[in-house]
């Protein structure tokens, strides 16, 4: 069985020669203060503040429409807010660390899967754009469930199936921050439990997890704060 | 390792190209537009070899430019719909290099074909050899410029759904300058004279469009993703 401390350690071997379980140089608090931002109208989030220790979990909870999912896109840096700032550690969040690995690793509705490619040309994509070993995919592929389709082009992946490859490139990318959007969609119970191992695991190497969720997500004993979007104004 | 910047430029275009091979009706269109314009004209006007020599500079670039502005629309468009746009605008690296990659890939599957049968349809408008070479050189030359430009409209519009018109109205006006540098090298050779004006008119706006289309882009991307 191939455990993903397994998947995490090759890639730190192979890629920096650092010891095992020494994945994050520093600790790094994510935290975003009073952010501000209106839709039009109607205002998404007024002054919000939050924070998530290394080895924590944030969940976002709220109705449809509370915003969300543009708060994760906020602390991706992909929607920028009117007021407030997102930062790690104090300094705003940067895209790199200083051993050179990706600090973000996002995963939104859309699974960045090209319809035309195989599923294993997409994952070596984004394994060469984040330097995870592409001779190691395959273990990485039967982690997340995905040998059997492998081979096939992406448009014929199954919506579960798609979103088990946008886990395997958020394991790729050797992220210390992962953003979780909806995370439990499609999944079957097998796809929940790959997510929640794969969630524990990450925490437990002192990551950090904004998740997006309705369900409940079972993360061991990792400290996990919850925050609530409003109801919609 | 980590991917350097050339390695980035070389992983993105590769991929791309890649799409690209697996869906050859994208490739074949604009070529496919620019052979039928041009193969269309001598049908319907004086067949006279003296007229159509006069006609085929500004024939063969008008037809490259439309066919250049109609494959446009695709540029960005389906990495912003399938979520691959997030994941570069979330990586560390230079969003400006990964947009030239990604219009070097375009120009190659859609210009480059332009370019390559550009010569074989001014045979057939009786253009004489020395002047064949000066027009496949600013094709050359102005053809990734035009890709270049129309990067920054295809940002700017990748994220609106019937952008067609909205595009060639933005950045037709850019491309015309190309449009007329191109046409008149290739008409001053016509003429016996020396074209090399235009041609460095024509380099000079390359140069222009490489160094500040992908970063204007890059901007663009980051609003339209919005």
């Amino acid at each position: 069985m191939i455990t993903f401390n397994n998947l995490f350690q090759k890639r730190i071997l192979v890629q920096d020669g650092a010891p095992p379980g020494w994945r994050f140089r520093e600790v790094e608090l994510l935290t975003g203060t009073g952010l501000t931002l209106w839709r039009g109208a109607n205002c998404l989030f007024d002054k919000l503040s939050f924070s998530a220790a290394p080895g924590g979990a944030l969940l976002i909870r709220g109705p449809n429409g509370s915003g969300k999912t543009t708060l994760l896109r906020v602390i991706a840096g992909l929607t920028l807010p009117e007021e407030g700032e997102v930062h790690g550690n104090g300094a705003p969040l940067s895209r790199r660390d200083e051993s050179g690995r990706h600090v973000m690793a996002y995963c939104g509705h859309a699974t960045a899967l090209k319809p035309d490619l195989t599923t294993l040309e997409n994952l070596r994509f984004f394994a060469r754009l984040s330097g995870y070993p592409t001779d190691s995919l395959g273990e990485l592929l039967a982690a997340s469930g995905l040998v059997a389709c492998a081979d096939l082009p992406a448009r014929v992946l199954s919506a579960g199936q798609k979103r088990r490859a946008a886990f395997a490139r958020v394991l790729m990318s050797g992220a210390r921050l992962w953003l979780l959007d909806e995370p439990q969609t499609n999944l079957d119970s097998a796809g929940r439990q790959f997510l929640e191992r794969m969630l524990q695991e990450h925490l437990a190497t002192s990551g950090t997890a904004v998740i997006v969720a309705h369900q409940a997500v079972d993360l061991g004993s990792a400290p996990t704060a919850v925050l609530q979007m409003g109801e919609t104004a | 390792m980590n991917l350097g910047l050339g390695g980035l430029f070389w992983v993105v275009l590769q991929r791309d190209l890649m799409v690209a091979m697996r869906r050859w009706s994208d490739i074949c269109n604009p070529v496919i537009f620019f052979v039928l314009v041009v193969a269309l004209f001598p049908l319907a006007l004086n067949p006279r070899a003296e007229f159509l020599r006069a006609l085929a500079p500004g024939v063969l670039w008008i037809a490259a430019l439309l066919a250049a502005l109609l494959s446009l629309n695709q540029l960005f468009r389906a990495d912003i719909e399938d979520g691959t746009m997030e994941q570069l605008l979330t990586l560390p690296y230079p969003l400006g290099l990964v947009i030239l990659a990604k219009t070097l890939a375009h120009w190659l599957v859609t210009g480059l074909p332009v370019v390559v049968v550009a010569p074989m349809l001014a045979i057939t408008y009786h253009l004489p050899a020395d002047a064949i070479g000066i027009l496949l050189l600013s094709l050359l030359i102005g053809t990734p410029t035009l890709s270049l430009l129309g990067s920054i409209g295809a940002a700017l519009t990748a994220g609106l759904r019937q952008s067609g018109v909205l595009l060639a109205l933005m950045v037709g006006p850019l491309m015309l300058p190309v449009l007329m540098l191109g046409a008149r090298a290739t008409d001053i050779a016509l003429s016996g004279d020396d074209p090399t004006g235009p041609l460095y008119l024509l380099g000079a706006l390359l140069a222009l469009a490489l160094s500040l289309a992908p970063p204007a882009a890059a901007m663009a991307i980051r609003i339209s993703a919005d």
